[in-house]
């Protein structure tokens, strides 16, 4: 950051930015007062609220104000680290201020949203966060980042279409790929299907296709029946250990890509499932493999253990599985009766309201169904409320199809431990950021695509996977990454508190504390992943961590207990 | 209006700060007390912040970590829990461990991390305010924890904690693996006396006092007071002052 010692760092002149966040933060928390309140605070020097401070007027109010008032320090309260950290210290940056000169204060995901029927509680809470913040401002120091070597290899998890898309656009691009699938087989759930909305293709033909790209790329080495046992490092050098159908075998990877997909959840207890004449969407679609198979009279009950209590989520691909199915069983006996039974009709986009359209036009019938009213399906019909007429139709059936959503795979957990990322509610992987880094895990160089994040459809799944697929060749292009530079130390001025009791080799889980040739305690910086364990344990007190050093928690303390 | 514990947090980046902001995503209510410092891993909660943070009258302090197997940084959240328990022992002399916890969020249990929290406000809204907010006997407290400070950030004790898992899972340096049980009991004679040494200097830091006074002050025997001002001399950490008729009174090296 040699470009930016021309700025002052002492004294400090904080600027602090609050941010409404729209209404997630401002509609609980008065954003304009609490910037007033931070200017009332030590080296505090400005204080402002905007709507949007991640916004670009926002960066460009931070950049001006750093100008105008001198701004050595920077504080916003706002959304959370995890996401927004780099933004801002980008920001910063630009601004000519050292990027470690900048501290983020979470008000958002954990106070606004987490507070929100006790707003003068959260209120005060904020005012503490802030004052803490500002505190920690005073006492940061301008850092240089350390450099990772980068590993060109990637390692992609699920070989469905989401995870063979993301393996072939790596391996295209010159990476050496590996792709892990637990079955036996590439091809994930499409291996089930009949065919593909909307495009109505084969899936087995689809599916061909892309397995023989697979086959003939040199650099992509497919493991099936292969689980992932344990995994280590970071962004650019991960170690995997595989356990591939009883042998282990290790891979090293600069970044993975978790596209595991979902599954079709079988409805056991609901509607009369059995699996021969009460079916899955999943489950007409190998029927339809037969192509003499045609039914006379076909009730599809859409929304099957999807939108309720337990699932609160519509699961996105099933109105266009039903309607496409009814097509097909319509056109192979047009005098076949295909009733769907919805809830709402779920089908955006130019194709799939063309598909809907054509399943009006070819005498298939939908009606509605209120979930207090479920359907009840009889030996011979199914039964159903109908508000129009306010009584009960009694539909004949041979066939009834139940289409229910997918659903999490029951190890995400397992797995998301060992990557160390998080779930949301129902189970499936959680991206860094909804909108702002949907492909992205908020842990540096694992990425998500498809189904193992939300129910997705082919095409989705594909984007998603090539989306994956970019984000992590942005890594693997280069040969070095720049990582954090908030990494423990011996400074210079403690060198003679250290007595060379070497417990903090111990602790350290990276190897990364040596004692030198001259009988010095050393701190390897490209080895040192900045936990800070040796500085909490050190006898002496004489190592410190960058960014987060004694002196900058304390302060924290400090200032959360003055006021 | 009641009490309103305050509450300091100390959160991992990884694991459980991930798991506040998704509680937060996810829109799970919880009680508004705790304060996070967010730090990058568990481990580096210094025994000393969680020591002045109560000295400082906070009411309670929660430090969350990665589940056992689960941290970003391979152990540090072992090497926390062996720091905490320390901790503990020294705050059980004065009753007050129950005011500080330490537990284990992973970064997806944003339900489980609301749930700890409410436990814990809970928990320390059932003690009450905070001892040293207490006007009688606050400023006792106040001293006592300021000692338990000093003994928590002596060598001896922090050598001891630092080793721990090394010499009671892989082996001191002849290779020996120290019974757990010993290292308790070495573990707890060296809290107790260097809790009496870090007493006995805080008391003489401006004033000389004899064997006497300080037997009377500290409610300790004779023998061992003398034990530790023979220890306190061998550091160089105190002198002689001045002789009152035949009794020496000792005072801290400044």
């Amino acid at each position: 950051m040699t470009e930016n010692n021309d700025i002052q760092v002492d004294p400090p002149r904080i600027g602090v930015f609050v941010c409404h966040c729209g209404s997630n933060i401002g509609g609980l928390l008065d954003c304009k007062k609490l910037a007033e309140y931070a200017e009332t605070l030590p080296d505090v020097v400005y204080g402002e609220d905007n709507l949007y401070t991640c916004s670009e007027t926002g960066l460009s109010s931070i950049k001006k104000a750093i100008k105008e008032h001198e701004l050595n320090r920077v504080v916003v309260c706002s959304c959370t680290p995890r996401t927004h950290e780099p933004l801002f210290r980008k920001t910063v940056q630009e601004a000519g201020l050292n990027p470690y000169l900048f501290n983020f204060v979470n008000i958002r995901d954990q106070c606004s949203w987490v507070h929100m029927k006790e707003p003068e509680a959260a209120f005060d809470k904020a005012k503490d966060l802030i004052r803490m913040g500002a505190a920690k401002a005073t006492k940061l120091e301008p850092l240089n980042k350390n450099i990772v070597n980068i590993n060109p290899v990637a390692m992609i998890i699920g070989g469905g279409v989401s995870g063979m898309s993301a393996a072939l656009s790596l391996s295209k691009q010159g990476f050496k790929t590996y792709l892990i699938e637990k079955e036996p087989m590439l091809g994930g759930l499409v291996n089930d299907l009949y065919t593909l909305a909307p495009a109505n293709v084969k899936s087995s033909e689809f599916l061909e296709k892309m397995k023989g790209e697979i086959a003939s790329s040199s650099n992509l080495e497919v493991f099936t029946s292969t689980v992932v046992k344990s995994i280590q490092g970071f962004v650019g050098q991960f170690s995997v250990d595989l356990d591939n159908d009883g042998t282990l075998v290790k891979v090293d990877t600069g970044i993975i890509i978790v596209a595991i997909g979902a599954k079709s959840l079988k409805p056991f207890g609901l509607y009369g499932y059995d699996g021969s004449n009460v079916v899955t969407q999943l489950e007409l679609e190998s029927m339809l493999q037969d192509e003499s198979y045609s039914p006379k009279n076909v009730v599809m009950i859409q929304c099957v253990g999807a939108r309720n209590a337990e699932r609160n989520y519509c699961s996105s691909v099933c109105c266009m599985t039903a309607i496409k199915n009814a097509l097909i069983l319509k056109e192979r006996d047009p005098s076949a009766k295909v009733t769907v039974l919805f809830r709402d009709i779920y089908m955006p986009g130019i194709f799939q309201e063309k598909m809907y359209k054509k399943a009006r036009d070819n005498g298939i019938i939908f009606l509605k169904y209120s979930p207090e009213k479920q359907p009840v399906v009889e030996q011979d019909v199914v039964k159903v409320h109908n508000e129009f007429i306010n009584d009960v139709v009694a539909i004949p059936r041979d066939m009834v199809v139940l289409s229910t959503p997918l659903v999490a795979y029951d190890d995400n957990k397992e797995l998301g431990q060992l990557l160390k990322v998080p779930l949301q509610e129902n189970g499936f992987f959680l991206e860094a950021h909804v909108k702002l880094r949907p492909v992205d895990f908020a842990t540096d160089g694992i990425f998500i695509g498809g189904a193992a994040k939300w129910p997705a459809d082919i095409t989705e799944s594909i984007s998603q996977g090539l989306a994956a697929a970019s984000r992590a060749s942005t890594i693997l292009s280069s040969e070095m990454l720049e990582v954090e530079g908030a990494t423990a130390c011996l400074p210079e001025v403690n060198k003679n508190l250290c007595k060379g009791c070497e417990v903090c080799l111990n602790v350290c889980p990276f190897k990364a504390i040596v004692k030198n040739q001259n009988g010095d305690i050393e701190v390897i910086q490209a080895l040192c992943k900045g936990c800070g364990t040796c500085v909490a344990t050190c006898t002496r007190k004489a190592l410190t961590i960058r960014h987060f050093t004694n002196e900058q928690i304390l302060s924290e303390i400090i200032a959360l207990t003055s006021e | 209006m009641g009490f309103v514990p305050k509450i300091l947090g100390f959160l991992c980046n990884w694991c459980s700060y991930a798991g506040a902001d998704l509680a937060g995503v996810s829109r799970i209510q919880y009680p508004p007390n705790v304060r996070v410092v967010r730090v990058m891993c568990s481990g580096r909660v210094d025994p000393e912040f969680v020591l002045e943070a109560l000295k400082r009258g906070i009411d309670g302090v929660i430090v969350l970590g990665c589940h056992p197997g689960d941290c970003h940084y391979l152990e540090g959240n072992y090497e926390e829990q062996t720091k905490f328990r320390m901790v503990e022992q020294f705050l059980a002399i004065i009753g007050l461990e129950k005011r500080v916890r330490l537990d284990w969020v992973s970064a997806s249990e944003g339900a489980r991390f609301a749930s700890i929290i409410s436990d814990f406000v809970a928990s320390i809204g059932a003690l009450g305010s905070s001892p040293v907010k207490d006007e009688m006997s606050g400023p006792e407290v106040k001293h006592k924890l300021e000692a338990m400070i000093m003994a928590a950030g002596t060598d001896r004790v922090r050598a001891l904690v630092g080793r721990q898992r090394k010499i009671t899972e892989v082996g001191n340096v002849y290779g020996e693996i120290v019974p757990k049980d010993k290292f308790d009991g070495l573990l707890a004679t060296a809290i107790r006396e260097e809790y009496l040494r870090s007493q006995i200097l805080l008391s003489i830091e401006k004033d000389a006092k004899s064997v006497k006074d300080l037997t009377a002050e500290l409610n300790a025997e004779p023998s061992e007071i003398l034990k530790h001002i023979v220890a306190l001399r061998g550091r160089n950490l105190i002198n002689y002052h001045d002789i009152v008729g035949n009794t020496p009174l000792y005072i801290k090296i400044k």
